[in-house]
């Protein structure tokens, strides 16, 4: 839509994941994965279904531990790095299957996205005073902008679990970027829905990525959108990297077609 | 204010603007809810802003006589905007946001427009789509530089950069503002509105400050509307009823506007404002209605009991007490004061009604069971009659005399006049200077002596109450010379639930028969209620207990007609009910979902010729076209019944 293109500048290597592989037991979920992700980029994950592409989201943030390998993230190696540490580095993410408290506001929910930076105490959030009380409205301020940048003020005061399947996608989107994140992993985050949700999903991230800078790493199955959205694809199948580069190289990869349309035996 | 000394008479709106804030300077004069908080602007910062920015219009080269586009949702900039080219002698040219490009390059092309004031980015968009059509169209001025960073062409201005130049542009030349507000004339083109265009192309309607200050202070003084008032500003900034009740009435009678976050927050927002002043098309209110009646259901069973008792009290005396009418019982009143504790002072709380001391509907025909339930929960609901050429200014119902079906008599400073054909006339101060570029459609719209052809038809009622039938060139004669008017005949029988669409045959005949579409949801609804089986919407509409109803709903309208002398001889003798609905793909309605009367008449005069034949089935067959392009044939035996007709009674009687 923008008249003038995007000057979006693809900076240095944010995170890299190095000869990653993980196991369940005797299944391969991730075997041998290499590769990186440049800051302000958006980067897309495709493969077919049980390729290995949530898990590798899990391996970024966290949730789960490489058998082998190591995750660089802004110069500095972990083996092992727990959720919330990832969380106060600057990853945020949403989930597959919406992850939100229901019986929460839209507008509490997003505020739980920032609840990594509120520093005043236990007592004094009670008691809504002082430090806190300042804080709180600071918070609520930037909560404010994310819920205007969305578009979602009609549904500010609505309980989550009230609303639309992809309404409920944007709030948490909203969550994850009032966290502030410089990385934000996204899975799925246009599965079940209609054609106009999809396309205002799509500005958002866009929107997301120019105006906040933050650095995207998708799932998404809708080739259309992945194609559209993405800097560079990485293609996962049984968890194997199989294809790495723009959508153009992607699209033209025969191993990609292989794995998307089957080979004769 | 440095230096403006007020004018001796406010008559156009920049000097309006100037009063007030030298009067009222501390009150606010617009609200705008922006990141969940009701922002306010008093009188003086309004006044502050719109010189500003009228220098910083300047400062770019507007000149006396240019027109600005306005593009966007309500909002306090672009109201400002309407004042700031007022203020440098322009003409504010208001455009529906929501219009695609296209449609914006025609009127932007036809009213001159050099200079645009927008919202964001989207309408900016628009107009750079189009820009290469548009060879007059200088510079664009974007009020929320959201998204605008990587623009680079030098003919955008973000709004607040405008306004600073205006302000250092001032500073050599301290007496610009007041010199350009002082050569300002009442007789000066205010604004240019344009007509919707059902007929050809739109047309650039003009006003004076004068009309439109006449039309307002009519207005505020026949509802007493001053200062202490709040209106919430949601309707399109292009539509003339916004312009006066948001601009103009707000600039004259110097109340406060609001405007809401977005257009899904309105409800959300008009809770909170809580408006005493209020404005709406019938749809909104009945969609409030509905919303109301659905969320009922869910209640309890209690208060759902509570609701619906209360609902009958206030249905049997809440107008009358409203209208402050003398014959209600004590026992009435009492438990009508228990209602408004217990059940319609809350659920206006939650409609943002609770504080409204005027309330107008207008545009369309408006139901009755709809209007009195509002009447009757306390809502002073009332009608209002006008056009973009009349600035919605010509005839207002009057507190306390209120009919269901008239739009009250002509306003303060009105005349009106019905010509021989039964068109109604107008005369007032507050009418159109003349349509923009246009001198062979201005001289059609005005007759020797001045009044202007409204081009609806209509007739005073006994008490001196206007009543519009129809537009002028749909109404015929019936053989007895007696008036016909379709759309009036179909509305009555649309109020209804039960009948989705009309069709009324008269036109030179000796009696009206009618064309009539069940509601499938309603009638179907109804139906399974009775366990009476059907297939599909033809097979319902067949059936002898649906004709029974939809007979009963004949013989309601034609009662009701009854009691009027000038439309008592168009009682519905005789009726069918349709065996397909009408439907757009079939051209049998217009896309805005009107009837199509002369080729309804055509594609069905089989059935048509059945009516007035006397015969009580007719076979048919018809061709329909399918929603993926194939046509079919379906046919059927259409039932014909009569209806009753009653003799004509000389009563009048108020609602």
């Amino acid at each position: 839509m923008s008249a003038a293109p995007s000057q979006r500048r693809i900076g240095d290597v944010l995170l890299k994941l190095d000869r990653i592989s993980l196991a369940f037991g005797g299944v391969k979920a991730l075997d041998d994965v290499s590769f990186e992700v440049r800051s302000h980029e958006i980067r897309a994950i495709i493969g077919p279904n049980g390729a290995g592409k949530s898990s590798l989201l899990n391996v970024i943030n966290g949730v789960y531990h490489p058998s082998q390998g190591a995750v660089t993230y802004k110069g500095t190696t972990h083996r092992q790095m727990r959720p919330h540490e990832a969380a106060r580095q600057g990853i945020a993410r949403t989930f597959q299957n919406i992850a939100l408290f229901k019986g929460m506001t839209v507008l509490d929910n997003i505020m739980t996205g920032r609840t990594l930076k509120m520093h005043a105490g236990f007592l004094f959030q009670c008691l809504y005073f002082g430090k806190a009380r300042s804080e709180e409205l600071a918070h609520r301020r930037k909560v404010e902008h994310i819920i205007d940048f969305l578009q979602i003020e009609h549904i500010r005061k609505t309980p989550v679990g009230r609303l639309a399947y992809g309404l409920q996608k944007r709030v948490e989107l909203a969550r994850a970027l009032a966290a502030e994140p410089e990385l934000l992993l996204l899975d799925e985050p246009m599965a079940g829905m209609n054609l106009e949700e999809k396309e205002d999903m799509c500005r958002f991230i866009l929107d997301a990525n120019d105006e906040f800078g933050t650095t995207i790493v998708l799932i998404e199955h809708d080739m259309g959108v992945v194609m559209d959205l993405s800097d560079r694809v990485v293609v996962l199948d049984y968890g194997r990297k199989i294809g790495d580069g723009s959508p153009d190289e992607v699209r033209r990869n025969q191993a990609v077609i292989d794995a998307y349309l089957g080979v004769r035996h | 204010m440095n230096g403006a000394a007020p004018p001796a008479v406010a008559d156009t709106f920049p000097r309006l603007l100037l009063e007030h804030a030298r009067v009222r300077g501390a009150q606010s004069s617009v609200r705008e809810k922006n990141l969940g908080i009701w922002q306010s602007w008093t009188w003086s910062e309004a006044a502050a802003n719109v010189r500003a920015l009228a220098c910083g219009l300047a400062a770019m080269g507007f000149k006396r006589g240019d027109h600005l586009a306005i593009i966007g949702d309500n909002r306090p900039q672009l109201y400002w905007a309407i004042a700031a080219a007022q203020v440098l002698g322009g003409v504010a040219v208001p455009l529906y946001q929501d219009a695609i490009a296209q449609e914006m390059a025609y009127i932007l092309d036809d009213a001159d427009v050099r200079f645009a004031v927008v919202e964001d980015q989207e309408q900016v968009d628009k107009l750079l789509e189009i820009k290469g059509q548009l060879s007059q169209l200088g510079h664009i001025v974007f009020e929320d530089p959201r998204g605008m960073r990587h623009y680079g062409q030098t003919f955008l201005h973000a709004y607040a950069d405008v306004q600073q130049a205006g302000r250092t542009f001032e500073v050599s030349r301290p007496e610009f503002f007041s010199r350009e507000v002082s050569q300002g004339s009442s007789s000066d083109i205010a604004i240019m509105l344009y007509t919707s265009g059902t007929t050809g192309k739109p047309k650039g309607v003009c006003h004076t400050h004068a009309a439109l200050i006449a039309a307002a202070r009519g207005g505020c003084d026949f509802d007493r509307l001053g200062p202490g008032d709040e209106v919430l500003s949601y309707l399109p900034m292009a539509w003339v009823g916004d312009n006066l009740f948001s601009y103009a009435q707000a600039l004259v009678a110097g109340f406060t506007i609001n405007c809401p976050e977005s257009g899904d927050t309105v409800m959300i927002d008009m809770r909170e404002i809580g408006p005493t002043y209020y404005f709406a098309p019938p749809r909104v209110f009945e969609n409030l209605l509905t919303q109301v009646m659905i969320r009922m259901e869910d209640a309890s069973r209690v208060k759902r009991a509570l609701f619906h008792w209360f609902l009958g009290v206030a249905r049997r005396c809440g107008a009358e007490i409203l209208d402050r009418k003398p014959g209600v019982s004590p026992l009435d009143r009492l438990l009508y004061a228990l209602g408004s504790v217990l059940v319609f002072g809350p659920l206006l709380n939650v409609l943002g009604m609770s504080r409204i001391r005027v309330a107008y509907t207008a545009g369309a025909a408006i139901g009755p069971d709809l209007f009195r339930f509002y009447r009757s929960i306390g809502v002073n609901l009332k009608q209002l009659y006008g056009s973009t050429e009349t600035c919605a200014y010509v005839c207002l119902q009057p507190d306390r005399h209120i009919k269901l079906d008239t739009v009250g008599p002509p306003a303060p400073g009105v005349e009106v006049r019905i010509a021989d054909d039964g068109e109604v006339l107008v005369r007032s101060r507050a009418l159109l200077k003349e349509y923009y570029r246009r001198p062979d459609s201005t001289a059609e719209v005005f007759d020797t002596q001045g009044y202007f052809r409204t081009g609806d038809a209509g007739f005073f009622d006994a008490d001196g109450h206007l009543k519009i039938i129809d537009r002028a060139k749909d109404v015929g004669k019936l053989a007895s010379g007696a008036v016909f008017a379709p759309n009036y005949i179909e509305n009555k029988l649309k109020f209804f639930p039960y009948v989705k669409e009309a069709v009324a045959f008269g036109h030179g005949r000796d009696t009206v028969c009618a064309f009539i579409n069940i509601d499938l949801g309603a009638v179907g609804n109804w139906a399974e209620r009775r366990n009476l089986a059907y297939s599909g919407y033809s097979d319902l509409a067949g059936k002898s207990q649906i004709y029974d109803l939809i007979q009963g709903c004949v013989e309601k309208v034609n009662a009701e007609l009854a009691t009027d002398p000038t439309v008592a001889e168009s009682q519905v003798r005789r009726f069918l009910i349709l065996h397909k609905e009408l439907d757009p793909d079939d051209d049998e309605l217009t896309r805005t979902r009107k009837v199509r009367r002369g080729f309804i008449a055509d594609k069905y005069a089989a059935l048509v010729d059945a009516l007035y034949a006397g015969k009580s089935v007719q076979h048919i067959d018809t061709l329909v076209k399918f929603e993926d392009g194939r046509s079919g044939m379906i046919e059927a035996d259409v039932a014909i019944r009569d209806a009753a007709i009653y003799p004509p009674a000389p009563l009048h009687k108020s609602a």
